[in-house]
């Protein structure tokens, strides 16, 4: 592999690593306050695919995108309302089961109003602009995705550390009860944690969808598993962890595709996650938290 | 209730299945719908005990049940498909020389072996996903719940890629699949091999090894304390249930005849996940009785969903392709938030609970019939 073209896949791999550690950040958010896996997230981001489908056929792309993450910001609150608020006292199986079937469910929906065939994704010119450098080329969205999902994370960062909802979030992901017993309002604080979650699903869908053209009712899944694994890689439950691990997978997904394995880039994100869980659970930025009996 | 009693209630429910199973037999062409849905019924039954096992019984919240039912399926195709139909099949690149010349050899044995080479063919692929269930067993059964979840669902996935991979092509022919599979004698062959399994996991859950199962679900740290071996007894259900569930993938593929590797993805294990929350976690019957209800309305009663209907002239535009999945994931949804026990909750079928709701209906029935006798009167 000659430099140039290893250097056009790692590009690659950077920018869909930002899109990635954007959905993982959502996966992270979720599993740090409910203790639960989001499994309907991945279904979120597929259907703000659609969102701006429908949305970018009628209107510009400057006021599409802005539609786009209001709808699925809905979605991802009316999830939890609908799907997880009945069950928080139930055991841990039956939110995961209802968290399965709330995926399900999406993605029948979606077979249903939008029938299984691929639909292709509207392309915003102004991010398919090709810029070259030398015999390396890229299209904005490249560029764009990487930085973007930098100054997001930033800003939310800021928002957890510095402002009295983050400090609310904190504390509910510390001690459920505790938090409830200080006068927290826990289901506006998990409320909150679904609108930023889905908002940033919704800003990962429009850079991952832009690079690869077409939506499918199924095309969720698999990158929803792997951002939770990319998640579980940097320390579930820690934002800096969930974009490093979401450039981790998307760099070596990336450079195990141009390496000719393409059929085993998914087999090698949960062969990972395995053995990240065997030999540092807590994944890499993680904290240490001790069983109580 | 008296014991006699109930063994003679449960033979006569046995002969008028089998009564039921002749009849479709011998008019399989009438009944064709019918025949295949309780064939598939049957099959998924096995599976779901095998994942109520698992998830039921010992509290593993296992997702691989799709990457077993593979390994079972090719390893069953394989043994299957006439060595005259191979070329057909693995018509991109030939099979490799040394199964081509194993399939030669045993085609080849004394002719006592050639009715018995299904079940071998089952029990072989069941073994390969026991060894491949005890080795993925060592690291991920110390996994906790959700992590547990999301790392089987992720070896299913790793099992699909493998099988669908190019480098496979000579084995599994890729993305392909395999076809021209040998099918099912008939559906009482299909009946006995599926109770048979079902028998097998019913003895072992009554066993003292059921009771271990039951108590790390419970409470893992009280049954360890109690000197339950966890591991050795989690990875005991592990295999067992993953063994299962191979035999029910193999008979999956004789009973599609072609499977590739699109069937087992995720959703299969979903739809396996949906029979046993509505069947009741924990509970064998539940499951079998889910698995037979939910594939026969999937399949047949529901199939009005998906074609356009309209009523006096007027088509009601919900009615289309997907619509049924729409309404089974609603249901689902349903069962899950609002009657968490599922049809049995963790009951098992018996004569006796049997009697007591056909009273507790009939006690209903009869109040209401009074309360609106009453407001007649009045």
């Amino acid at each position: 592999m000659s430099i140039s073209t290893f250097l056009q896949h790692a590009l690659t791999g950077v920018s869909l690593g930002g899109a990635y550690a954007l959905i993982a950040i959502g996966y992270t958010m979720v599993y740090g306050i409910l203790r639960l896996i989001n499994f309907a997230h991945g279904d979120i981001f597929m259907m703000a695919g659609y969102f701006m489908i429908f949305a970018m056929a009628a209107l510009p792309w400057q006021i599409a995108i802005p539609i786009v993450c209001i709808v699925t910001i809905i979605l991802g609150v009316l999830i939890e309302k609908v799907a997880y608020k009945p069950l928080r006292t139930a055991p841990r199986m039956s939110i995961m089961i209802s968290a399965i079937g709330a995926s399900y469910l999406i993605q029948n929906l979606a077979t249903y109003l939008f029938t299984a065939l691929p639909r292709a994704y509207p392309e915003i010119p102004f991010l398919k602009r090709i810029f070259n450098f030398g015999s390396v080329s890229a299209s904005l969205v490249t560029f764009i995705t990487p930085i973007l999902t930098i100054l997001l994370s930033v800003g939310l960062i800021q928002l957890i550390n510095h402002s009295k909802m983050g400090m609310a979030m904190r504390a509910v992901s510390k001690d459920f009860e505790t938090a409830q017993l200080m006068g927290i309002k826990i289901n506006r604080v998990i409320s909150f944690t679904f609108v930023i979650g889905s908002f940033l699903a919704a800003i990962g869908s429009i850079l991952y969808f832009t690079d690869r053209m077409s939506v499918t009712p199924f095309s969720g899944t698999l990158p929803g598993l792997k951002c939770f694994v990319a998640a579980v890689l940097g320390g579930i439950g820690s934002i800096p962890g969930a974009v490093v691990g979401g450039f981790a997978i998307g760099i070596c997904e990336t450079l195990l595709v141009a390496c000719g394995y393409s059929t085993f880039s998914d087999a090698f994100t949960f062969i990972l996650l395995i053995i990240v869980l065997l030999f540092r659970p807590t994944g890499l930025f993680g904290e240490k938290n001790i069983d109580k009996v | 209730m008296k014991k006699q009693k109930k063994i003679a209630y449960s033979l006569i429910l046995l002969a008028v299945t089998f009564v039921l199973l002749f009849f479709l037999e011998g008019n399989k062409s009438e009944y064709g719908m019918a025949y295949t849905v309780i064939q598939k019924g049957i099959i998924l039954a096995v599976v779901a005990v095998s994942m109520n096992l698992v998830t039921g019984f010992t509290g593993l919240f296992s997702l691989g049940q799709a990457g077993f039912m593979a390994i079972g399926a090719y390893i069953t195709a394989l043994f299957l498909i006439p060595v005259d139909n191979i070329e057909g099949v693995f018509y991109i690149e030939p099979i490799s020389p040394t199964i081509l010349s194993m399939k030669k050899a045993i085609e080849a044995g004394p002719a006592w072996l050639q009715p018995l080479i299904p079940y071998i063919a089952l029990i072989l692929g069941g073994l390969a996903a026991a060894l491949c269930a005890g080795l993925i067993g060592i690291p991920v059964l110390r996994l906790k719940s959700d992590y547990l979840a999301i790392a089987t669902l992720g070896f299913s996935e790793i099992m699909r890629a493998v099988i669908s991979s190019p480098q496979m092509n000579r084995i599994t022919n890729g993305s392909y699949g395999l076809k021209k599979i040998q099918g099912f004698d008939s559906i009482i062959q299909t009946f006995c091999i599926a109770a048979f399994c079902i028998a097998l996991m019913i003895l072992l859950i009554r066993s003292s090894y059921g009771r271990a199962f039951k108590a790390i679900r419970e409470d893992e740290i009280a049954a360890e304390a109690m000197g339950i071996n966890l591991f050795r007894h989690k990875e005991l259900s592990f295999i067992v249930g993953s063994f299962f569930s191979a035999v029910s993938g193999g008979m999956l593929a004789m009973f599609m005849r072609s499977i590739d590797s699109k069937t087992f993805s995720i959703s299969l294990t979903y739809d396996i996940l949906l029979i046993v929350v509505i069947g009741g976690i924990g509970s064998v019957t539940g499951s079998v009785i889910a698995a037979l209800l939910v594939t026969m309305s999937k399949e047949w009663w529901l199939r009005f969903f998906d074609q356009p209907l309209s009523i006096g002239g007027v088509e009601i535009p919900l009615f289309r392709t997907g619509f049924r999945m729409v309404i089974f994931s609603i249901l689902l949804m349903i069962v899950v938030l609002f009657y968490q026990r599922g049809l049995m909750g963790k009951n098992e079928f018996s004569w006796v609970g049997l009697s007591k709701a056909c009273k507790k209906l009939k006690n209903k029935l009869v109040k209401t019939s009074k309360k609106g006798g009453n407001a007649h009167a009045e």
